[in-house]
């Protein structure tokens, strides 16, 4: 996918995903895997970009380091639009890791998804498919309010009604 | 009851037109067939075997004469002119065009309905006890805590997509009317030793496949924690429930494989993170909702006055004497009576209701009962502030109506799901069972004097007809093709709650009638003087039972 929606435009995607089995990282910036990181993270440092990476829905928020709350892209996988435990590591790692760089849904997301998870903390939304992103973005503003407290409105309804 | 501001109306509306676009979406074929089908059961949308059917909620079971009468109006204009009243207290309409939707949701929102979150793997609709605010053991009205719940659940951003559905109640009283103990997350309200308010809570209970009754994994928890542990619950659920098969997904699998006591352990650690933060409830928001479910404005009685002249009435009218020993309950405040109307009259699918009958109950409810309803999860519907002196009346407009059946908590007043008639998951029919069962046991003296017995009937193992608790309880399964009928026995809601046991083989339908006629014939035989079916069952066992249902065949 070229494009991507952050912070609510329509920008150029100028990261790539390595899948985890791969062995050669391509040049440019790049979204490594968890396991990926973890065997050959200090070898990148001569890489020629920027090293990002990305968690599939399985893996734990509990197994990143400190450290990587500086990285600037983390991406979460949905390998199904129905699997929702992205929404859970969304919010864990915003509101408890405290991080703040990019954090973008990958996968099979549908743009019925993109306000729930943009309450969840996510800032960034790679669709798998061509989809007219112009189009998709609009769901971004299905609702103008909420109940609950999430990563985009720290205070419940009920202390502002 | 609770009213909409503008926050609560502006949700359910921008939810009418985020599902106008979605449907038109979908028609113009920009939305999936498999993207399509959670998010129409977000907002109760199935499609069945002869055509959708759409569940509106009834945030547990609460209804203003006003919404009786817009559901009617749109049963006639958008459906068949009758609705299903459901085991989770919420309204079903059999025959709407998937087109029409939107627009139906929109006569909805007019007056602060919606049917939001009544199917899919989300946070469905919360459900509690029809005598909420009036039950004689009540400990706290639980209606204030539903709400509070309601709108936590409602379009929750981080459990939309959970492993499964997830289904929460909560029990005020002494007895339970609610069947908390068979919810994921089961609430009972209690008081500790000084004398404060708050929870005990249950999780891992659910009826399906694998009935589990709940356990308890916190003995008491104030009540401003109520929504943290409630996310706390949830989040361990969304991130550990099982995925893989949706067959072990619900919560109770995980309770189970971690036991309690973990699962109690996990939801705490992530807990502690929680508490106290922005979440937790103010008391001023707790008086607020609290204000909704003030006291009605009773009218002060002569309670001896009242009662005699009412038992005159019962000494010479024997239909009405029946029916106040089975369809009036009391209620707290003197010279008052909760009543039920029966849904249950014999050749109509137990729960449902013509739009002709439910302008009757809107009527009822506005003569006889500060204009509210409450539907219940044995598939009535209660009148639960109606002063004795106007009994009479109502039950001679009841009667008229057909509403006024004296059958609640017998055999006849049985729960049964849609089943084979309606239902693409069932493996049986029910309604046809449960309508044979009725014509069979139609002399009342007889019915009577079996006394309270509960009676339910599912078509299939997702147990929506709750047959597990059932005194009696019968599953429709599919044998080569054939529909046949499994019973149980021994199964019960409420505190004591417990599942039944298989009886034997099971039966085909010609054969289910007769095998009920000889199960009650043994506890007529055996029981001890006022016994109930259930008591006289713990007692004997079920070996005579067994033995007099298969006796024939063998």
């Amino acid at each position: 996918m070229h494009q991507l929606l952050k912070d609510g435009n329509i920008v150029a995607n100028n990261w790539q995903l390595v899948h985890a089995d791969r062995e050669t990282v391509p040049e440019g910036n790049v979204l490594l895997s968890l396991s990926h990181w973890q065997a050959s993270g200090p070898t990148l440092s001569n890489h020629a970009g920027e090293v990002g990476l990305w968690l599939d829905s399985h893996e734990d928020i509990e197994a990143l380091t400190d450290e990587m709350m500086d990285i600037p892209v983390i991406a979460i996988n949905f390998p199904k639009f129905v699997d929702g435990r992205g929404f859970s590591a969304a919010r864990l790692l915003r509101e408890r890791r405290g991080y703040r760089g990019e954090l973008r849904a990958i996968g099979e997301i549908i743009r019925d998804q993109l306000f729930l998870m943009q309450r969840c903390g996510f800032n960034a939304f790679e669709f798998s498919s061509e989809i007219d992103l112009a189009e998709a973005r609009k769901s971004l503003r299905d609702f103008t309010d909420a109940y609950q407290v999430a990563v985009d409105q720290p205070e419940p309804l009920f202390k502002r009604r | 009851m609770y009213q909409y501001d503008q926050y609560d109306q502006n949700l359910v509306d921008e939810r009418v037109e985020q599902y106008r676009d979605q449907t038109k979406r979908y028609l113009a074929g920009d939305i999936s067939e498999e993207a399509f089908l959670p998010l129409r059961l977000q907002n109760g949308l199935y499609i069945q075997r002869l055509a959708p059917m759409l569940r509106i909620a009834v945030p547990y079971g609460l209804m203003s004469s006003r919404q009786v009468r817009m559901i009617a109006q749109i049963s006639r204009t958008f459906d068949k002119g009758y609705v299903h009243f459901t085991t989770r207290q919420n309204i079903q309409l059999n025959w709407p065009v998937l087109e029409e939707v939107p627009d139906i949701l929109a006569e909805l929102a007019k007056v602060e309905m919606h049917a939001i979150q009544t199917s899919g793997n989300c946070i469905r609709n919360t459900t509690t006890d029809q005598l909420a605010g009036v039950a004689l053991d009540e400990i706290e009205d639980p209606r204030p805590w539903c709400e509070i719940i309601r709108q936590w659940s409602t379009l929750h951003p981080e459990f939309a997509f959970l492993p499964r559905k997830f289904k929460i109640a909560v029990c005020g009283s002494e007895e339970d009317r609610a069947a908390f103990l068979l919810h994921d997350i089961g609430i009972q309200l209690v008081k500790n030793a000084r004398g404060e308010e708050g929870f005990r809570v249950y999780a891992g209970g659910g009826l399906g496949r694998t009935p589990v009754i709940a356990s308890s994994i916190r003995e008491f928890l104030p009540k401003e924690h109520l929504l943290t542990y409630l996310d706390a619950i949830l989040r361990v659920y969304n991130r550990y429930g099982n995925r893989d098969n949706k067959y072990k997904a619900r919560i109770k699998i995980l309770v189970r494989a971690w036991t309690p006591a973990v699962f109690a352990e996990r939801v705490d650690a992530e807990w502690q993170h929680l508490k106290d933060g922005p979440a937790t409830l103010t008391g001023q928001e707790i008086e607020r909702v609290k204000g909704f479910f003030s006291v009605p404005d009773y009218q002060s009685v002569d309670v001896d006055a009242v009662e005699a002249s009412m038992q005159a009435l019962a000494a010479e009218n024997k239909g009405f004497s029946r029916w106040l020993d089975r369809n009036v309950s009391p209620q707290k405040q003197a010279g008052y009576a909760a009543v039920t109307l029966s849904l249950k009259p014999a050749g109509v699918a137990p729960g449902d209701v013509t739009d002709v009958q439910l302008e009757v109950i809107a009527d009822l409810a506005d003569s006889f009962s500060f204009g509210e309803i409450r539907t219940t999860h044995n598939q009535n519907i209660v009148l639960a502030d109606v002063a004795k002196t106007d009994l009479f009346s109502l039950w001679q407009l009841a009667k008229a109506a057909g509403l006024a059946t004296p059958n609640i908590g017998t055999i006849n007043d049985m729960i049964c799901c849609p089943g084979g008639d309606y239902c693409s998951l069932a493996n049986a029919k029910s309604i046809p069972v449960a309508e044979a069962i009725q014509r069979k046991f139609d002399d009342l003296d007889y019915v009577y004097d079996l006394g309270d017995i509960t009676l339910n009937i599912s078509g299939c193992m997702n147990a929506c007809g709750h047959h597990h608790v059932g005194h009696i309880g019968i599953l429709g399964v599919d044998k080569k093709g054939e529909e046949w009928y499994q019973i149980q026995l021994g199964g019960n809601a409420g505190k004591d709650a417990a599942l039944g046991n298989v009886l034997g083989p099971s039966l085909s339908r010609s054969a289910v009638v007769d095998s009920i006629e000889a199960l009650l014939d043994v506890y007529v035989e055996n029981r001890l003087l006022q016994e109930s079916f259930l008591s006289t069952y713990q007692r004997i066992g079920q070996a005579k039972f067994k033995e007099r249902v298969y006796a024939p065949i063998t």
